[in-house]
């Protein structure tokens, strides 16, 4: 009887070890994703180079709460990202929008390459043509065949 | 003949001037889109009463804004350039308490915390800092979870604003106030908005 009850308090003690708080994780496995998702999108404002799923500053983790209530009240991912670029503005976003102030910084590298290109192609035109119009002097081929002689000469 | 020295040479010139511009710039600097936006809606408790304060209090008044913590060291800095302003009486100042217990990696149980308890805790520690440094604001208002701060886009305390009497965000600066940003920055915008 004694070892009977004792056993059953071990039982009972061994329970407060598994009792935990739920991780949010795991209160909705959908919806994390959707999070995860999402928060890859967009820049945590503390750490600028880091996005906000990857982030561990206490802002990016206040935000991805944030962003998380909102996708349970039903907010769709464009409506969220407004939210949030109306309080810290288009930097938020890992993917600038493309507007008047931002086609220098999506078109730029564009027209840096063409503009590359073209003065290449000008280049080499120009370098041809130049090569092209001095044929080899008289003394020049003269020179040419006695270098090639005495390599031959040698050999 | 010429040409060949002047193109290097202006690449040059054009990328010393993108350097120095890109060395002048502050990267954690950024322009805050609520500037010439309504300063948005807030109702949290305050320091010595339970009477919640919001923005509509200051309308008519153009008044600062200053978003800070005792746990934060760059307000530390700040808090004598504050104390110096208001002494002067050139513009109220409104303080926005940010996350007082819950920033604060120094306390580690603040999950346990009730409410109530970090409520009370944020006010103690308020008092405190008040009693040693003075006290700046003519109302503080407690940001316990930092939900208003997200509102306000702040990102890093301390942030002041400048509001006008129609309860328009007509500037934000991020970080310290210095006697040199209150004279060159806020005060002649200060005294624009009032008249």
């Amino acid at each position: 009887m004694k070892r009977a009850l004792l056993s059953v308090l071990l039982v009972l003690m061994t329970a407060s070890a598994f009792a935990k708080e739920a991780a949010p994780l795991a209160q909705d496995p959908v919806l994390e994703v959707r999070l995860m998702r999402l928060s890859k999108e967009l820049r945590c404002l503390v750490c600028q180079n880091e996005t906000l799923a990857d982030s561990q500053a206490d802002l990016a983790n206040d935000l991805r709460n944030e962003v998380r209530e909102k996708m349970r009240q039903g907010m769709s991912d464009a409506e969220i990202k407004h939210y949030l670029t109306q309080r810290y503005g288009d930097f938020v976003l890992y993917r600038p929008p493309v507007k008047s102030i931002t086609w220098l910084l999506w078109f730029g590298p564009f027209v840096l390459l063409l503009g590359a290109a073209a003065s290449l192609i000008f280049f080499l035109k120009r370098r041809r043509r130049t090569l092209d119009e001095t044929p080899l002097s008289a003394a020049e081929v003269a020179r040419i065949q006695s270098l090639l002689n005495q390599e031959s000469d040698r050999a | 003949m010429k040409a060949r020295f002047l193109v290097p040479f202006g690449i040059f010139v054009a990328l010393v001037v993108f350097f120095a511009i890109g060395l002048n710039h502050d990267p954690h600097e950024i322009p805050s889109p609520l500037i010439g936006k309504a300063a948005p809606a807030f109702s949290l408790p305050q320091l010595e009463t339970s009477a919640p304060l919001t923005p509509e209090t200051m309308r008519g008044k153009v008044w600062l804004l200053n978003v800070w913590a005792t746990w934060c060291v760059a307000c530390r800095e700040e808090h004598p350039v504050l104390v110096e302003l208001a002494r002067s009486g050139q513009v109220p100042i409104i303080g926005l308490n940010y996350k007082e217990v819950r920033g604060d990696t120094s306390i580690n149980n603040v999950e346990q915390l009730k409410p109530v308890e970090e409520l009370a805790l944020g006010r103690d520690r308020m008092r405190v800092w008040f009693a040693q440094h003075g006290n700046p604001y003519i109302f503080t208002a407690l940001d316990l979870d930092g939900r208003v701060g997200i509102d306000y886009g702040v990102y890093g305390v301390p942030e002041s604003y400048v509001i006008d009497k129609q309860g328009v965000i007509r500037l934000k600066h991020i970080g310290p106030l210095t006697p040199e940003v209150l004279q060159a920055k806020i005060l002649p915008l200060v005294r624009e908005l009032s008249k």
